[in-house]
């Protein structure tokens, strides 16, 4: 790699920093990875000191400064994963290349490395290879496989020799399964694309703003925000241009319902992008898709450019006066990045820390230009509107929550996968659907959300009771909820924190050493009284929903199964015991 | 001009034009608001948590709220007092604190603090942070162990060409500041007092300057931090 090699990826993007994001894709992509001594280099041309290229390089964790072997692995560390018997697979990979996790080979060959949820909760073990999907991973499907990488093979061979394929075309269905396990009136549906583009255009966007409104929609990335609301603050902003980002982060474990939306219905979400770009008066839309999904980027830009060709996107699209264009914007590895003002830095080039608000993306987002941020689920959901009304939409669901939601259902049960529901389904409706038996605990909402027990079962799944942006991972009465879950989770939020509030930075690993403490059976009422204590004050004090629901696992536990925790703790306030001869061990060591 | 609005801070009406800063407002009214990463005309970082007060009953970032029109802020009470408490203990724990060897004891925001809030020791364990420190640069070190990560310098202090001479690296629990080494190298001396002037705690170090004034006669030592603040508010309040 020699500096022009560096000028020509940067003049790619004519030097332009708010791009630094693809400049680092792409000469990772070219080069294996990044070395600190183009920092300087790279920082020059886009007018930053190499400070801050690396502020944005040692961010993201699939960004690496130095090489991460031919043929990179990552294997998922979350619950899910580890469930499904994730451990023996990395065993295995490690033993076949001779990596231990988070290395790389001596000859450089393989790296081996753990990542968060990759969103394929539903066909773990997975792993990405060289941005290659490879799931339902079995000792002996590891042991083909690096014997395949052994000889070289292109990694796209092996996904076919593995996988029993040779339709290249259908590369991304052989490596991923939809497991669409229920169909619905809304989602999951024909659709033919352009038919609410054409519509929408012969209207006023003050009319589809007041559908939009009247339908009730509200977010489904997972505050629930209301998108009429939302759009029509944007509207009100005077600056131009203005954009629409999709948020296709989808990085909360056990999530994958926007995976299989952009796979199967991606003319639902390009005509949802369309649509509101013409209803706020924006021009250019930003599909910000994580990492983990890079293989399907060439499968969406393809569909793009075919919406091009028949004038979907592009100038005066069908004969109308109205421009639009949409970009995919590639992340690189960090779950906080789905939080909307994050994903903005991140777009921009910058290491993904929320921002302060005010002001509100609304009035000054992407670029410093009005913005609004909406998931995957919710744009694709306005096509429908529009095509069959408000009304039609508000028939499905429950008082506050119309319509329908698609579920990511994972974990301890027969048919995991997605699920378009009505609002207003119960745990216990969905757990049969699951075809579960023995369930002990079901995280709603994924680590963010809550661990429910048996007694919440009969509770609805809808925003005025357990709201959820689809994640439902189910957890068997066979697992040790305290020993297993909860410490997982929180490892999730101290390594995904991006560290900037001082209560998130620091206190979830002191949460934890608590957890740690009472599970080696020397806790006392005093450890819970302080993480709860703790709680409410992360809660309270943290900038961005990370930090203020990162002890959630803890809370909804000690509040939920609170006999887990009595049966540890055993009502003591303190506990006295000194034991000289431990407590001077390392002395004693030193001093031999 | 912009419009002024009319607003209480602990129950008194207080008038400022509409859109300021909270916390700088309720510094020149007299109200001391602990804060570690707040600099006046620059945006607010939002980092340190510790200038959270009730808006209308609701705990904000003072350096992060705007004044409007008939806000009821509340910049003390019980609950306040342990929420600051307990993230300074947590800056103490996160790093290494050992003020009696520090080059900034008694100008170090963080010690004067941790003795306002009257904090004996932390109800969290000792981390013993053991990051690298700094040192290659010729007149300028970081001692990361003692950074709160409050971003001042990130922020205040640039090169010639107004890029960024600090920086933050990783991010979560391995989040640390770093310099840019060419840039750091280029640095004046006056740049470099600067920036440790700015760090309120003991990261940033002037090599050899560090013990100048003796320790007992520096700024915290006389007075304690928020008096001069407060002095305005008892002044005020005659
Ligand atoms: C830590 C964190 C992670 C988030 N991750 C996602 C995500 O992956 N996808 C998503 O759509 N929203 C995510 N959100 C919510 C977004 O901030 C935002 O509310 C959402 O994208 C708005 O779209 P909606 O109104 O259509 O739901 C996240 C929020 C937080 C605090
Ligand atoms: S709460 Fe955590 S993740 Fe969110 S801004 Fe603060 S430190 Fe970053
Ligand atoms: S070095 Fe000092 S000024 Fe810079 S972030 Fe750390 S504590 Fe703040």
């Amino acid at each position: 790699m020699t500096n022009s090699d560096i000028q020509e990826i940067l003049g790619k993007y004519n030097n332009d920093r708010f791009r630094l994001m693809d400049i680092l894709l792409d000469i990772q992509d070219k080069y294996g990875y990044i070395p600190k001594k183009f920092f300087n280099l790279i920082g020059q041309a886009v007018g930053l000191s190499s400070a801050k290229v690396e502020e944005t390089v040692t961010f993201y964790h699939f960004f690496h400064t130095s090489p991460k072997g031919k043929y990179t692995i990552y294997l998922n560390d979350g619950i899910v994963a580890t469930m499904k018997g994730r451990d023996n697979i990395l065993k295995q990979f490690s033993e076949q290349t001779g990596c231990q996790i988070n290395s790389v080979s001596k000859d450089e060959k393989f790296g081996l490395f753990s990542t968060p949820c990759i969103g394929m909760s539903d066909q773990e073990p997975a792993a990405i290879i060289n941005k290659h999907i490879f799931t339902n991973l079995t000792v002996e499907k590891v042991n083909r496989i690096v014997r395949l990488m052994k000889k070289d093979t292109p990694i796209q061979k092996i996904i076919q020799t593995i996988y029993e394929s040779d339709k290249v075309q259908n590369l991304i269905h052989t490596m991923v399964t939809d497991n669409i396990k229920k169909t619905g009136s809304v989602l999951l549906n024909k659709y033919k694309r352009g038919s609410a583009v054409k519509k929408s255009l012969n209207k006023n966007p003050e009319e589809i703003l007041e559908e939009i409104k009247n339908s009730n929609l509200r977010g489904r990335g997972g505050a629930g925000f209301p998108t009429g609301t939302k759009w029509e603050f944007c509207t009100k902003s005077k600056q131009k241009p203005k954009f629409i980002v999709c948020n296709a982060d989808e990085g909360e474990p056990g999530t994958f319902k926007d995976r299989v939306l952009l796979t199967n219905y991606p003319e639902l979400l390009f005509d949802g992008m369309i649509i509101a770009g013409y209803t706020l008066g924006a021009e250019h839309g930003i599909i910000y898709l994580r990492y983990e999904y890079s293989y399907l980027k060439n499968f969406l830009q393809s569909k793009l450019e075919q919406y091009k060709k028949e004038n979907l996107l592009g100038k005066k699209i069908v004969n109308s006066d109205f421009n639009f264009d949409i970009r995919i914007q590639l992340g690189a590895g960090s779950y906080v990045c789905g939080e909307e003002t994050a994903l903005i830095e991140s777009m921009e080039g910058k290491r993904g820390e929320p921002r302060n608000r005010p002001p509100f993306p609304a009035s000054c987002g992407y670029v410093n230009k009005p913005t609004t941020v909406n998931n995957v689920e919710t744009l694709s959901c306005v096509p429908k509107i529009i095509n069959h009304g408000s009304e039609w939409f508000k028939s499905f669901g429950t008082e506050e929550s119309a319509g329908t939601k698609l579920l990511s259902i994972c974990g301890d049960c027969g048919n995991s996968g997605v699920f378009e529901i009505e609002f207003g389904m119960t745990i216990n409706e969905m757990l049969e659907m699951a075809d579960t038996i023995e369930t002990q605990a079901v995280v709603v909402a994924g680590p963010s959300g809550k661990i429910i027990s048996e007694n919440e079962f009969n509770r609805k799944i809808c925003f005025e009771d357990l709201a959820t942006a689809g994640a439902m991972i189910i957890i068997g009465k066979q697992r040790n909820l305290l020993e297993e879950v909860v410490p997982n989770f929180l490892d999730f939020f101290i390594d995904e924190s991006c560290g900037s509030c001082t209560p998130c930075r620091v206190i979830t690993t002191h949460a934890k050493n608590r957890l740690k403490k009472i599970l080696a059976g020397k806790g006392t009422t005093k450890d819970l009284k302080d993480i709860k204590s703790w709680g409410n004050l992360m809660q309270k004090s943290n900038r961005c929903g990370l930090g203020k629901t990162a002890l959630n696992p803890l809370l909804t536990t000690i509040k939920f199964f609170p006999e887990l925790y009595e049966r540890l703790i055993k009502d003591k306030e303190y506990i006295s015991e000194f034991n000289l001869e431990k407590a001077t061990a390392d002395y004693e060591k030193i001093t031999k | 001009m912009s419009k002024k609005v009319k607003f209480t801070i602990d129950g008194n009406e207080i008038s400022a034009e509409e859109g300021k800063n909270l916390l700088d407002v309720a510094c020149e009214n007299g109200y001391y608001i602990p804060a570690l990463c707040h600099m006046k005309g620059h945006k607010p970082a939002g980092s340190c948590r510790l200038c959270n007060v009730k808006v209308n009953g609701r705990i904000m970032t003072a350096c992060t709220t705007l004044v409007s029109e008939g806000m009821e802020v509340i910049t003390e009470d019980e609950e306040l007092a342990e929420l600051r408490k307990t993230i300074l203990e947590a800056m103490f724990v996160d790093g290494n604190h050992f003020c009696p060897a520090c080059e900034k004891s008694g100008v170090c925001d963080l010690q004067a603090l941790a003795y306002k809030h009257k904090i004996m020791s932390p109800k969290f364990k000792y981390e013993f942070s053991n990051k690298k420190v700094e040192a290659e640069v010729p007149k300028i070190m970081l001692e990361k162990n003692r950074c709160i990560l409050c971003k001042k310098c990130i922020r205040a202090i640039k090169s010639k060409d107004g890029k960024n001479i600090f920086g933050f690296k990783a991010r979560g629990k391995k989040l640390e500041i770093t310099m840019d080494e060419e840039l750091a190298a280029q640095m004046t001396d006056e740049d470099i007092q600067r920036a440790m002037d700015i760090c309120p705690v003991g990261t940033i170090i002037k090599k050899e300057k560090g013990f100048k004034i003796p320790i007992g006669k520096r700024k915290y030592d006389k007075k304690p931090i928020g008096d001069n603040v407060e002095k305005h508010k008892e002044k005020e309040k005659d």
